[in-house]
């Protein structure tokens, strides 16, 4: 974040603030990420999370934390040993039987005891809906700033955390910083920052720490789990080539066009905010800070404008596609091929050259 | 539940529907005011010129929080053809006066702050309701309520003014008054341009809370009659195009390849060069005049405002005649209220009395025969006149050594065959007489 | 039963506009709507209220001008609406905000009595941050259900309470007990229309207008900027990227031929993709 075309805010008032860290926070160090274990299983966004952690440890000259809650077992012990794999340098880990589920109380309990014991400057967590209910909890009992969804961390010159997200409505980026409060905690959605790569590692330095935490102290009981089925909208944000529509199609019916292109390239289909807002997609397939956050290889975007909101949850995909009607939309400043033209007309042409391309028979043709 | 009773049910809240609503509010009268929009100027969001004399009249102190967007210190008439226009611009440091006469609003703010003032005068005001249909006596047909598309029944009132807009269909359908016809009705297509202020500010040449408006008849209407305008708000240009309803269906002409023109035109282009087009609404305009106005009033009911017809297309002043029929629609109410008299249609004829007296009728009977006339004549006017002031104009400033008298002469011919002497003159005399 | 339900005004995103040359926000004609997400939240209030019985409170932090949201809720049929408005509260962060509408909901409570339920939206269009509802949970003592699908049961005698909420991945099925804090999911419901009565009565009702004071707020240190330990540094649009599209020209050209030329360009940049593409199209 080092040549944005900033500009000073007078109305900012905050700006000004001095950093002047409190002597009982001083010793606040290192960074930590919390590793999310569900259901026996480590959700990607913790890996992608010690990736970014993995930077700011090294820029501050400090060591890597995994943070593991989780019922005793095997599970609990693989995500130390991944937690490792991407990256960490130790790893604090609490088992308790009441852990094997997901629950506010005893996971915020185990959280900031933990935080009280072992004292991290930084405090990094998915923002999940499990992630975003814990960090919420945690911040507001260790009374310290959590700057939800950044697309961008990282260490200034004397060594706070500046963590940037997109404000007003996505309009706008900001960098905000917890100055005087420790620790630092900000929460990152799913594939906004790159997955690292795995090195199998022997497990380092495992500190175990206990809570004390009974059954019976805790209100609320988890009755019963419905996986999602294994619909499309889980694999959006994992999906290699997606295709969206926005609302340059004018109709909710040619929607069915942005359909037909993904299944005739094989890829995922979504779509911008205003459509979700229209009703005429559900919110599960917005694609954009609000919805999910994309990293494909090929993202296709059809009549999209490219608002700032929309842009942050593409901006990681390897090759953009644009095709809109208005030579100045936005979305042409950071797609990589851009079409001016009306998608509606253009998207059945593309389909169709797709299709004459990747049908064996022409492709049987091309060889002879 | 017990049906409630009010002195007036005010249907809209656009202009007239304010007026009325605040006028009698703050006589003390039990008033309801219904509104389709989900708020006072949420259907209209565009950028408009009010006057203030009219306002005043009705909240003297109204610049004290009124959401103004700049004070009008110039205007330019111009007359264009493709490449060109010629104009007449009037600028005068008299407008920049401590209480100035016209300002530009943008309405959606204008009309919510317009709202407020009538809440404030006592009057309720209800939002996203839709008036259905008027609720008459079965004896004798007086109106006496309304039925809204909410649950819970009818809601009864002494009189209902209708300020319904031009295009109100509860009127109509209440056989009240006829659909206005496409002869009568202008179409008009309005952007909003956002601009920074210094960009507006060197633009125009305007500073601080100063504007300008544009207004433009020329080829850009395509031989209709038609008017392009451009107001300068605090951070924005609003500008659009109007035609009547009838030419636009005549002529198979798009509002929006007529508006994209405009905005192509040579000497609008950089005016509105790097801005974001932010909004954009199409509007109905009463333009019948004089002749148009229906029936104003009956048993238990006024109409007012554009639904009334009330708009003088030649000055295009709209909202002040607007803003002035609903008020004095009130004040006739409260002077029948007062007289503890039935609001009997007999007794209403006090409304159009007053508002025959009043600059609204006078301006309208005026200018009555000015829309047939610009109509029925509306390729000369609009077409042929324009191209024929941009040669003159070229021809009197290009120099390139041809005497001045052939240049004049050059002029002159062009017009006569043009238009043939005749058809001048007769043009010139009845352009006169709509306008005496 | 009583309910209260946080509200938040907020800017119609879609309508803000950033000044091109010195990337401010253009807050000029940007009407302000309630936030899509509370209007979730309150339509289960309103439903609770119905079948339980009680009243349902609505409370919002804002300017002055956010009573118009307020109003707007009282005519989907609320009882009360509560703006929590002060100097003092400007420039808050989630956890400040959590702080004073936590305090105004214990004032609520004091003075119109307890709430068994407090709900927020999931989250606000402006902020995004989902973390205001914690953060009142959390301060309050109220057992804390997010991202709530539907609720599945209330027993008001034992003071139990099943929930269905959306986790990563799945549904869980909750039991907790009253007092709680529920965030709702979207789409769970559809906002009412109120009755011409209701919509009678929201116009004539007062919105209480509370300041921090009013709301028994005393540490003030605790509020708006000065007890929000996050501080925004700079605002700023992001950086242009030096290589812009790469347009491929229409002008004359089939869209057939354009749509060939796209597919082979992707390929130029991608050339993985020949085979992948293939491959997904087999599958």
């Amino acid at each position: 974040m080092s040549t944005a075309n900033e500009t000073p805010r007078p109305a900012a008032g905050r700006a000004g603030i001095k950093k002047e860290l409190p002597e009982r926070f001083k010793d606040y160090r290192h960074v930590w990420v919390f590793i999310e274990l569900e259901r026996g299983q480590v959700h990607p966004v913790s890996f992608e999370l010690l990736g970014e952690g993995r930077k700011l440890a090294d820029n501050l000259g400090v060591q890597l934390a995994g943070v593991v809650l989780g019922p005793p077992g095997e599970a609990t012990w693989n995500a130390v040993a991944e937690a490792f794999a991407y990256g960490a340098d130790l790893a604090y880990i609490v088992e308790a039987p009441l852990l094997a589920d997901y629950r506010n109380e005893p996971f915020t309990k185990a959280m900031t005891d933990l935080v009280g014991s072992h004292k991290p400057e930084i405090l990094l967590l998915g923002a999940t809906t499990l992630g975003r209910d814990l960090a919420g909890s945690v911040a507001t009992t260790l009374q310290t700033g959590l700057t939800a969804d950044c697309t961008e961390l990282d260490v200034d010159a004397d060594g706070s955390l500046a963590a940037t997200r997109p404000t007003f409505g996505g309009s706008l980026l900001c960098t905000i910083y917890t100055l005087n409060y420790r620790p630092q905690m900000a929460t990152v959605r799913p594939r906004v920052m790159p997955m690292p790569q795995r090195a199998d590692k022997p497990v380092g330095r495992v500190i175990q720490h206990k809570v004390s935490l009974a059954e019976d102290e805790i209100v609320t009981k988890v009755l019963g789990f419905l996986p999602d089925s294994q619909s499309a909208e889980a694999n959006l944000a994992y999906a290699d080539v997606v295709v969206a529509g926005g609302l340059g199609l004018g109709a909710a019916e040619n929607l069915q066009l942005v359909k037909n292109l993904a299944r005739a390239v094989g890829a995922e289909h979504g779509c911008s905010r205003p459509l979700v807002q229209k009703g005429w997609m559900p919110a599960d397939r917005q694609i954009g800070q609000t919805g999910k956050t994309i990293r494909p290889k090929l993202y296709i975007a059809a009549g999209i404008s490219g608002a700032i909101q929309h842009r942050v949850g593409v901006e990681g995909a390897d090759l953009i596609v644009a095709i809109n009607t208005d030579p100045n939309a936005p979305i042409f400043e950071f797609a990589h091929i851009g079409i001016v033209t009306d998608a509606i007309r253009f998207l059945p042409a593309l389909t169709e050259a797709f299709t004459r391309r990747l049908s064996p028979h022409s492709r049987d043709k091309l060889a002879s | 539940m017990i049906a409630e009773e009010f002195d007036a049910i005010v249907i809209g809240a656009g202009m007239s529907g304010n007026a009325a609503a605040y006028t009698m509010a703050s006589h003390g009268l039990k008033v309801l005011q219904l509104e389709r929009g989900e708020y006072p100027g949420s259907k209209n969001v565009q950028g408009a010129i009010m006057y203030a004399n009219m306002l005043e009249k009705i909240i003297p102190d109204f610049r004290d929080d009124a959401p103004l967007e700049r004070h009008l210190v110039e205007q330019r008439l111009w007359v264009m053809d493709d490449r060109s226009h010629t104009g007449i611009h009037y600028r005068s440091d008299d407008f920049n006066e401590t209480k100035p006469n016209r300002y530009t609003i943008i309405r959606a703010q204008f009309d919510k702050w317009f709202s407020r003032k009538v809440r404030e005068a006592g009057a309720t005001v209800l939002c996203e309701t839709t008036v259905t249909e008027l609720v008459r006596d079965a004896a004798n047909g007086k109106v006496i309520g309304v039925r809204t598309d909410r649950a819970g029944g009818v809601l009864y009132a002494d009189v209902v003014v209708l300020a319904e807009g031009v295009s109100g269909l509860l009127g109509t359908r209440a056989g009240l008054r006829e659909m206005p016809k496409p002869e009568t009705v202008a179409l008009a297509v309005k952007e909003m341009h956002f601009l920074p202020e210094e960009v507006i500010e060197q633009r125009f040449g305007v500073k601080g809370d100063e504007g300008c408006v544009i207004e433009a008849v020329g080829t850009i209407s395509r031989s209709m009659a038609g008017l392009g305008f451009l107001y300068t708000n605090k951070e924005s240009v609003s500008l659009g195009i109007g035609c009547l309803v009838s030419d636009f269906a005549a002529a198979k002409e798009s509002p929006y390849a007529l508006l994209d023109a405009f905005k192509n035109h040579p000497s609008i282009r950089p005016l509105i060069a790097g801005s974001e087009v932010k909004e954009y609404a199409a509007h109905l305009i009463p333009e019948g005049g004089h002749k148009a106005i229906p029936q104003l009033f009956g048993d238990g009911w006024v109409v007012v405002g554009d639904a009334a017809q009330l708009n003088n297309a030649v000055h295009r002043e709209g909202s002040n005649l607007a803003m002035t029929s609903g008020r004095i629609a009130a004040e006739a109410i409260v002077q029948v209220k007062r007289r503890n008299d039935p609001m009997t249609g007999r007794n209403l004829t006090l409304y159009k009395a007053m508002l025959d007296k009043s600059f609204v009728v006078k301006d309208l009977r005026k200018y009555k025969d000015m829309p047939a006339l610009l109509h029925t004549n509306s390729s000369n006017f609009f077409t042929t006149y324009p191209r024929l002031i941009s040669q003159a104009a070229q021809n009197f400033m290009r120099v390139d050594g041809t005497p001045k008298i052939e240049k004049e002469k050059a002029t002159t011919a062009a017009f006569i065959k043009e238009r043939s002497r005749w058809g001048l003159v007769s043009d010139a005399v009845r352009l006169a007489f709509a306008w005496r | 039963m009583h309910i209260v339900i946080c509200i938040k005004q907020v800017p119609d995103s879609a309508q803000i506009r950033v000044h091109p040359v010195t990337n401010t926000i253009m807050r000029q004609g940007v009407p302000t709507i309630i936030n899509p997400y509370d209007l979730f939240a309150l339509e289960e209030a309103l439903k609770l209220r119905d079948a339980y019985g009680g009243g349902v409170t609505v409370l919002s932090m804002g300017p002055p001008m956010a009573e118009d949201a307020l109003r707007k809720a009282l005519g989907y049929g609320a009882d009360r609406a509560v703006l929590l408005t002060d100097r003092y509260f400007a420039g808050s962060d989630t956890l400040a905000t959590s702080f004073a509408l936590s305090q105004a909901i214990a004032k609520i409570g004091e003075t119109f009595g307890k709430p068994d339920i407090v709900f927020t939206g999931k989250q606000t269009i402006d902020g995004d941050t989902a973390q205001v509802g914690p953060g009142i949970a959390k301060r309050l003592d109220l057992l804390q259900l997010t991202y709530v699908a539907k609720i599945a049961s209330i027993d008001l005698a034992t003071r139990e309470i099943k929930v269905e909420r959306r986790s990563e991945g799945g549904t869980q099925t909750l039991k907790s007990r009253l007092p709680c804090l529920i965030t709702m999911l979207e789409g769970t419901n559809e906002i009412r229309r109120g009755s011409i009565q209701d919509a009678l009565c929201a116009a004539r009702s007062q919105v209480l207008k509370w300041s921090a004071a009013d709301a028994g707020i005393e540490e003030l240190t605790r509020c708006g900027l000065r007890g929000s330990p996050t501080v925004v540094k700079r605002v700023f649009a992001p950086t242009p990227r030096a290589e812009k599209a790469a347009k491929i020209d229409t002008a004359e050209k089939t869209l057939r031929d354009v749509a060939d030329e796209l597919i082979a360009a992707i390929l130029a940049r991608q050339p993985a993709l020949e085979h992948e593409l293939a491959f997904n199209n087999g599958a």
